[in-house]
């Protein structure tokens, strides 16, 4: 399985670090509202389907990036630009 | 004698003859054999025993497919088991034993299972083991084991001397398997002009081709265009095993038969993750057996393996009887009768036209029901139309075929039944996956060709070449399927290798076992080395028929990777032993080990443990080398800590954020402890940072979480907060650095830096300084992991070893002498000192007493999630020191800490996380965390080590044993 890195181009898989799921939106640092971090720390969809997830090419140019996946299949839909 | 080699035919050089044992007997083959036709040809056909009831069994076919006839081969660190024979290029030495059976095939005590049989009938298991007495399992277990079961891997210690690959390779096009339609696909999809790479398990291209003469000129017209096709690249020996996401293949090759030299660097086996941009599968299909009782004997085979056999190695049986329900059987009959076999049909269908085609016996609406003999079959009985028994040295079977849809099924897409096919075949397919041939049940060869040529020209993207005709017309099918074995005496096998009978089906059956997967798991059915390539087709039939219900209403199992056995080895590859993570060294590395350096694992790195100078063990060393520091001075390595160069205008905006503790306002020249959370509140690092200037810090970490520290800086700078101005850049393997500890620590610096002025007013504690010697560039850093007046001296890596030597040579006078990682990691426990094994992931800032360190009015990460309110429970498990009461006793690490007067059981209320001998307390102390934490000081209480036995009664203290005022530090 390959990933698109975003400056790299494609790579395999084994050159990447998976960092999460990127579909919560972190809270603006200094953000003191502690329901607003429990809900982004530990509340996640568990979508089977697309699903937006940080990566990073560790083995690379360690360039993170968020990637829309499918945990399904496996297909990559696309890198999602900030 | 009952086969034989033919004086002419076959892709066998007679010239040639190639010499090979089993058993230790010695045998001659030809160049061109495989394992099982020269064994055929030598008229050897016992060649194992059965699974479970120790029957002979012989060899059931010519391909992959192969249940039976599987041996171990080669020796030592080399050997190899349940390899099938059919599957073995003949090589000169080659070394075969037969399996499961003692003392020999021939002759075999475990027969006796055969007698006990009505005890391993399906569920067996189940039944005996998992029922009320459980204890039975054990009594048995011993016994079962050394009973069934097949080859045995090596008990050699030594590692296989031999060198296994992984590879990374690419195409546009990738064809698996090389019949007429892959050979159709391949040439197709090269019109194209893309790169396309045509597999092939078998040693030679062909598939299905090689046992049929009359397509020879075909074949080698066709192999001639491959060979000229640049763009074609062909492997064979090379077997696809799995078929994964994005379309990596995985294949495999063997190379056995090159004979490679693992010396000269040449690979036994190869393992290429290939990605294709398609796929085309023209995997062919496998013949299947009839169930009738007795099928097992030797000498019942698969028709088209009687024909390969014929075909492709010139060898074959005096006589035979070909069982069959479809129409393909009949091309074995007549090819085997042209070439002097003695030969009669035995066909289930009642159609009296069938007969007068032929020029050979052809009995219809008849069908084999029991075999004679037991070593060898000597006939078959039959049924039907013709009751009679007729003698043969052969029974070549033909239930019909399966299409091989192993791999299209890999990514999730379920087979579909065709009844026209009496098979599965593909369900479907992914949008660059392609199938062509026998896989789709398209059984004529023109048909196959014409749906290669397709398959080529879509995977390709272009228009595809026009392929010649086959010669001759497209044959037929016709199958009509019978599933239940006619009634006889005698077990009727649906799975050979797992010694599973149609009666084991119906009892499965009978017992609620419905399911395709509950049957498979209760019979065992599908399981083995074959993974039920002949018989899963018949074994769901079966059970279909006792539901009622029409085959596609009752499933098939899940195919997984691999197709076929892959060896261990080549899955592992290269990274093996050292090589299975790459090792670490300091640059200080060569200096330890050449200057009584002892080493000791530390994550990936090679550390140095303690020197010789010291003592000869690390236990009797570390005292020493601690005094040393206590008393005098010492150097010690600490070049493996994580370095991370913070450079931009919003750098110290950056760090103000990251740490828990304030550094927008830290002076240039000046460094400070600092400790990351996590977002969720728990302690990710600690470690200090000296600012260089305005817009430059020189951050270092724990060595342990050097690469995750940079990651997560990387992610916040990245992802996060992208408006800062601030980079990161890695130089832990650029940089290298020196502790320089002890109370003449200061003395040791003047000797080594002549003229630099290190006096406490130049270089304060946390004070930092730069500046240039003999041309490298020196960051000395005034902080302690001791609690001693220490520096830390860094350097670029190439110059770390001669700066290194200088201390060591201008310190002398002084007795300053190297300390290693286990003095290094035990003054800090004296001191107090958090690291790796308190920073665990699982501990919050208070809970490790550091809570005071960070800053009230600031924002830092992981500050709202600190606060929540299980982290600031009372009843947390805190940061404790520990004085052994009992001088006489150990405390260890993971000891588990009990309150005077608890019950020694459970968890405890805490555990010990550091211990070491104090120098300077003179006792044994040790760090730990427990319930309530500084609360309890003073008190005492236990220590219990239960997989030792051990209780030490213990009194909590201040974690910090010396200097708690940091008097020293300041010195």
């Amino acid at each position: 399985m390959r990933l698109p890195c975003p400056h790299c181009g494609p790579r395999d898989y084994s050159e990447f670090r998976y960092g999460g799921d990127a579909e919560n939106p972190r809270p603006k640092h200094g953000t003191g509202d502690l329901q607003a971090w429990h809900d982004y720390y530990f509340v996640f969809n568990n979508p089977k389907g697309p699903h937006e997830e940080y990566w990073q090419h560790v083995l690379g140019c360690r360039r993170w990036f968020k990637l829309k996946r499918n945990t399904a299949t496996n297909e990559v839909i696309g890198v999602v630009q900030p | 004698m009952s086969f034989r080699r033919l004086s002419s035919g076959g892709l066998i050089d007679r010239g040639k003859p190639v010499g090979f044992t089993l058993d230790g007997k010695s045998y001659k083959g030809l160049a061109g054999d495989t394992l099982t036709s020269a064994l055929l040809a030598n008229d050897v056909t016992l060649v194992g025993r059965s699974f479970k009831y120790h029957r002979p069994r012989g060899i059931m076919s010519a391909g992959v497919e192969e249940p039976n006839a599987l041996f171990t081969l080669h020796d030592g660190g080399r050997r190899e088991a349940n390899i099938p024979g059919t599957m073995v290029e003949l090589i000169e030495g080659l070394q075969a034993r037969t399996q499961n059976a003692w003392p020999s095939v021939e002759l075999d005590v475990m027969g006796v299972n055969q007698i006990a049989a009505p005890f391993f009938q399906s569920g067996f298991y189940y039944k005996t083991f998992m029922g009320p007495s459980k204890g039975s399992w054990m009594l048995y277990e011993p016994f079962i084991r050394r009973a069934a079961g097949l080859g045995e891997a090596t008990h050699d210690f030594n590692p296989d001397p031999d060198r296994y690959e992984t590879r990374f390779d690419f195409c546009e096009v990738l064809v698996i398997g090389s019949g007429a339609a892959g050979i159709a696909a391949a040439l197709s999809a090269a019109a194209g002009g893309g790169r396309v790479v045509l597999v092939e398990q078998d040693s030679r291209l062909g598939g299905g081709l090689l046992s049929d003469a009359a397509q020879a000129s075909w074949l080698n017209d066709r192999l001639a265009e491959i060979a000229a096709a640049k763009s074609i690249q062909v492997r064979t020996h090379t077997s696809a095993a799995g078929v994964y996401d994005d379309n990596q293949v995985v294949l495999v090759e063997r190379r056995d038969h090159a004979r490679p030299d693992p010396t000269k660097g040449q690979a036994r086996q190869v393992l290429t993750m290939m990605q294709a941009a398609s796929i085309i599968y023209a995997t062919g299909a496998i013949e299947r057996p009839l169930v009738f009782a007795n099928n097992d004997r030797p000498g019942v085979m698969l028709a088209s393996a009687l024909r390969t056999y014929l075909h492709r190695f010139g060898v074959a049986p005096q006589s035979a009887v070909i069982a069959t329900n479809n129409d393909t059987a009949y091309e074995t009959a007549r090819d085997l009768a042209a070439a002097g076999v003695e030969v009669t049909v035995v066909d289930s269908r009642d159609d009296a036209a069938l007969a007068k085609r032929n020029d050979f016996r052809v009995l219809t609406g008849t069908v084999v029901a029991n075999v004679q003999g037991r070593r060898a079959l000597y006939g078959a009985v039959l049924q039907g139309a013709h009751e009679e028994n007729i003698r043969c040295d052969a029974i070549g079977v033909s239930g019909g075929w399966s299409p091989a849809v192993h791999l299209t099924s890999h990514g999730g897409i379920r087979p579909r039944y065709d009844a026209a096919v009496a098979g599965f075949v593909p369900g479907g397919f992914a949008p660059t996956h392609f199938g062509a041939g026998a896989i789709m049940g398209t059984f004529g060869l023109n048909a196959a060709i014409r749906e290669g040529a397709a398959a080529g020209a879509k995977a390709s993207g272009g228009t595809g070449a026009q392929i010649p005709a086959a010669i001759g017309e497209d044959r037929a099918y016709s199958v009509m399927p019978v599933w239940m074995p006619p009634k006889a005496r005698g077990k009727a096998f649906v799975d050979f290798q797992n010694d599973v009978t149609a009666k084991d089906i119906k009892i499965a059956h009978q017992e609620g076992y419905h399911s395709v997967e509950h049957l498979k798991r209760y019979t065992t059915l599908g399981m083995g080395t074959d993974q039920g390539k002949t018989s899963n087709i018949n074994a769901l039939a079966e059970m279909a028929e006792l539901r009622g219900l029409p085959l596609e209403q009752a499933g098939t199992t899940t195919f997984r990777p691999p197709y076929t056995g892959v060896a261990l080895g080549v899955i592992a590859g290269r990274t093996t032993g050292k090589h299975f993570r790459p090792t670490r060294r300091s640059p200080l590395h060569d200096w330890h080990a050449a200057n009584g350096g002892v080493f000791i694992e530390a994550g990936a790195w090679m550390r140095a443990w303690y020197y010789n100078w010291a003592g000869d063990s690390a236990a009797s060393a570390y005292v020493k080398e601690m005094e040393l520091v206590r008393r005098n001075v010492g150097i010690s390595d600490v070049s493996t800590l994580g370095k991370i160069d913070v450079q931009g205008p919003d750098a110290a905006e950056f760090l103000n954020r990251v740490y828990v503790n304030g550094f927008a306002k830290l002076p240039v020249g000046r460094a400070r402890y600092g400790v990351m959370l996590n977002d969720d509140g728990i302690v990710l690092d600690d470690g200090t940072t000296t600012r260089l200037s305005e817009t430059q810090f020189y951050m270092t970490t724990t060595t342990a979480q050097a690469g995750e520290v940079m990651s997560w800086l990387e992610y916040l700078l990245q992802m996060h907060w992208t408006d800062l101005k601030v980079h990161v850049t890695s130089l832990t393997d650029e940089w290298g650095g020196i502790a320089v500890s002890g109370p003449n620590a200061r003395k040791a610096l003047e000797l080594c830096f002549p003229g630099i002025d290190v006096s406490t007013e130049a270089v304060p504690y946390m004070g930092a300084k730069e500046f240039t010697f003999e041309g490298a560039p020196i960051r000395l850093l005034r902080l302690s992991f001791s609690g001693e007046l220490a520096y830390e001296v860094h350097t670029r890596a190439d110059f770390t070893t001669a700066l290194w030597e200088r201390f060591i040579a201008t310190g002398k006078p002084l007795g300053l002498k190297p300390y290693g990682l286990e003095a290094l990691a035990s003054l800090r426990i004296e001191k107090g000192h958090v690291a790796g094994l308190e920073l665990d992931h699982r501990n919050t800032l208070d809970d490790l007493g550091l809570g005071k360190m960070a800053g009230k009015e600031k924002d830092y990460v992981g500050k709202a999630l600190r606060f929540r309110p299980t982290y600031q429970a009372a009843e947390r498990w805190s940061l404790v020191g520990l004085e052994l009461l009992e001088p006489e006793k150990k405390l260890r690490g993971g000891a588990i800490l009990f309150a005077k007067g608890d019950e020694i059981k459970g968890h405890g209320r805490g555990y010990i996380t550091s211990v070491t001998w104090s120098v300077e307390l003179g006792k044994t102390i040790a760090l730990g965390l427990y319930d309530g934490g500084l609360k309890h000081v003073g008190e005492e209480i236990v220590c219990a080590f239960p997989l030792k036995n051990e209780l030490a009664r213990a009194k909590i203290v201040s974690p910090h044993f010396i200097d708690p005022e940091g008097k020293r530090l300041h010195a």
